[in-house]
């Protein structure tokens, strides 16, 4: 068991997303970075979805009330394990009693804790995922606080050492790889050029639902309402504010502004890992283009679980 | 303008497709809030469901689009579209099928009736006949958003239309019933909100511990029956015990 000493600003258990219950109304949910995510539970030896622990800019401190193996990815964050060091993307021991405490972000906004075989939550709708706007989920439909205890199996095996490169999240102008959205037909050419073409900076008001963006304004040629329809994680939405809001994983599965353009799957961790003053730099891509960066991402997570 | 319309053969619903970077397709019918269109989106959508194409994850139908989220390491979007095409072009309006009724009692009892007086002033009608009236034909389930269960229901009668509070509430309860412009519906879970209340159904719409946890879906219809305040209270005593089943009945969606 993980017993939680301080969970730290927004720690809960999230796997790859609750799917199939969209056309209900309910959010997908899951990791905001998921190749982070995946990195570490194929390091694990784990499935690339299985549960994991997302921490949000100050980590938790927990014991293991068990021996386990256990591995953090994505931001980089001040981490030890009793009095030593924690690198990312590296596969540690925890014995019975250990203490790993996470603490600041030095990089990135999310950090994720992984553990042999995964966290075992009760299933919600077929999936781990807390989903906290309806409580539901995860450990209890919320986030973690101190005395919570969460389970996880005995290791099947023993991965320990195992490691893989780790990504950095730089200060530089992040650029993000997006597609035509459905509704970029309502944005003329001069617009769609400034949107491609200038830099957006990384506002405050960013948390698993959206990050808005500070920038030049877009208009649509005849307004940007539209009769609602279908969001996915990564939809770019223009309000009538004419600023960009990225939609994240806890988005809303419907909505009724136009969205000019949709982020490739491979870039959003890139956005999962952006800071408030972070600059960004959208490249305009193709579908196919969008489609091989995912396989690209896959292939990569599939040889590291079978290295 | 639809540029894959089905118009070259004549067969098929007009609709085009829309790109959602490598996450998804959106088959667009025509952009218009009608009966018509909306069940092409949610037979396409039954069909899908069906099973036949790999990789599709699961569909979300809106008022005119359904958007179909697929992975895309085993069907790539321009496969899924060919397969899509194939299907729409079987498709036609003279389909119909049977739709399920839901019949959700509803306690217009002032108690719950919150903004009544506000519909009775803008509307001209007594809280008699607006409960008449809400509750004299059935509504399309469009589509759900916003909310887990939120169903954004078609065929108000014009009559009792009345537009949204200037100042939205920041809460309203669980099953709550309003009316905000030409809409009606129920609020599956307590959420700001800006509808005029005009009563409170004791049915849990949204109930984690059901196995399908939201009651209906896309193309049923909910219909409203009134009840007295002692007799939400004994519905709501039953549901509490799990002795109360809501009514439903099928008719033919024509």
């Amino acid at each position: 068991m993980l017993e939680i000493i301080t969970g730290g600003a927004l720690s809960t258990v999230q796997d790859a997303g609750r799917f199939g219950s969209m056309k209900n109304g309910f959010t997908q949910s899951g990791v905001m970075d998921p190749h982070a995510a995946k990195t570490a539970n194929a390091l694990l030896k784990n499935d690339p979805g299985a549960p994991v622990i997302e921490m949000t800019m100050k980590g938790l401190t927990a014991w293991f009330t068990s021996e386990t193996f256990f591995c953090l990815s994505g931001g980089v964050f001040k981490a030890k394990l009793n009095d030593m060091p924690v690198n990312n993307n590296t596969v540690y021991k925890a014995d019975k009693n250990d203490i790993i405490s996470v603490g600041n972000a030095i990089s990135g906004m999310r950090c994720y804790l992984a553990v042999s075989g995964g966290f075992s939550v009760p299933a919600v709708m077929g999936s781990a995922s807390t989903n906290l706007k309806i409580g539901a989920g995860g450990y209890e439909g919320r986030k973690l606080r101190t005395y919570d205890k969460i389970d996880y199996p005995a290791p099947a095996g023993n991965p320990e050492g195992r490691s893989a490169e780790i990504p950095l999240y730089g200060s530089d102008t992040i650029l993000i790889r997006a597609v035509p959205g459905p509704q970029s037909d309502m944005f003329d050419e001069e617009t769609l050029g400034r949107f491609y073409g200038e830099i957006y900076t990384v506002t405050s008001d960013l948390d698993r639902m959206g990050i808005r963006l500070e920038g030049p304004e877009l208009k649509g040629i005849s307004g940007n309402d539209i009769i609602s329809d279908g969001i996915v994680f990564g939809s770019v939405q223009i309000p009538n504010s004419g600023k960009p809001i990225i939609l994240m994983a806890d988005h809303q599965t419907t909505g009724g502004y136009a969205k000019i353009a949709t982020v490739a799957s491979s870039d959003l961790p890139k956005l999962a890992q952006a800071k408030p003053g972070n600059k960004i730099r959208f490249s305009r891509i193709t579908v196919e283009e969008a489609e091989e960066l995912a396989i690209k991402k896959k292939k990569y997570i599939e040889d590291l679980l079978n290295s | 303008m639809l540029n894959n319309s089905g118009t070259d053969g004549g067969a098929g619903p007009q609709y085009e497709f829309l790109p959602n970077a490598d996450t998804a397709v959106t088959v667009q019918f025509k952009r218009e809030i009608s009966k018509e269109v909306n069940r092409y989106v949610t037979a396409l959508a039954d069909i899908i469901a069906g099973g036949g194409i790999d990789g599709i994850i699961e569909t979300v139908p809106t008022f005119t689009s359904l958007t179909v989220f697929y992975d895309c390491s085993v069907i790539r979007a321009a496969e899924l579209r060919e397969k899509l095409a194939e299907i729409i072009k079987t498709m036609s309006s003279g389909e119909s099928g049977s739709a399920k009724v839901y019949h959700i009692p509803v306690c217009y009892d002032e108690k719950f009736a919150l903004d009544m007086n506000n519909v009775c002033e803008h509307t001209g009608l007594t809280a008699e006949e607006i409960i008449k009236i809400h509750t004299s034909s059935p509504y399309l389930i469009y589509m759900l958003g916003f909310l887990p269960g939120f169903a954004y229901l078609g065929g108000l009668d014009e009559r009792i239309a009345t537009p949204r509070l200037k100042s939205p509430r920041l809460e309203i309860f669980e099953g709550a019933v309003g009316i905000g412009g030409n809409q009606t519906g129920i609020y599956p879970i307590a959420s700001p909100g800006g509808w005029q209340l005009i009563g409170k159904t004791p049915v849990k719409v949204f109930d984690l511990k059901r196995e399908k946890p939201i009651l209906y879906e896309a193309g049923d219809y909910i219909e409203f029956y009134p009840v007295t305040l002692e007799e939400y209270n004994e519905i709501e005593k039953q549901i509490e015990n799990g002795g109360f089943e809501v009514k439903v009945t099928e008719v033919r969606d024509a």
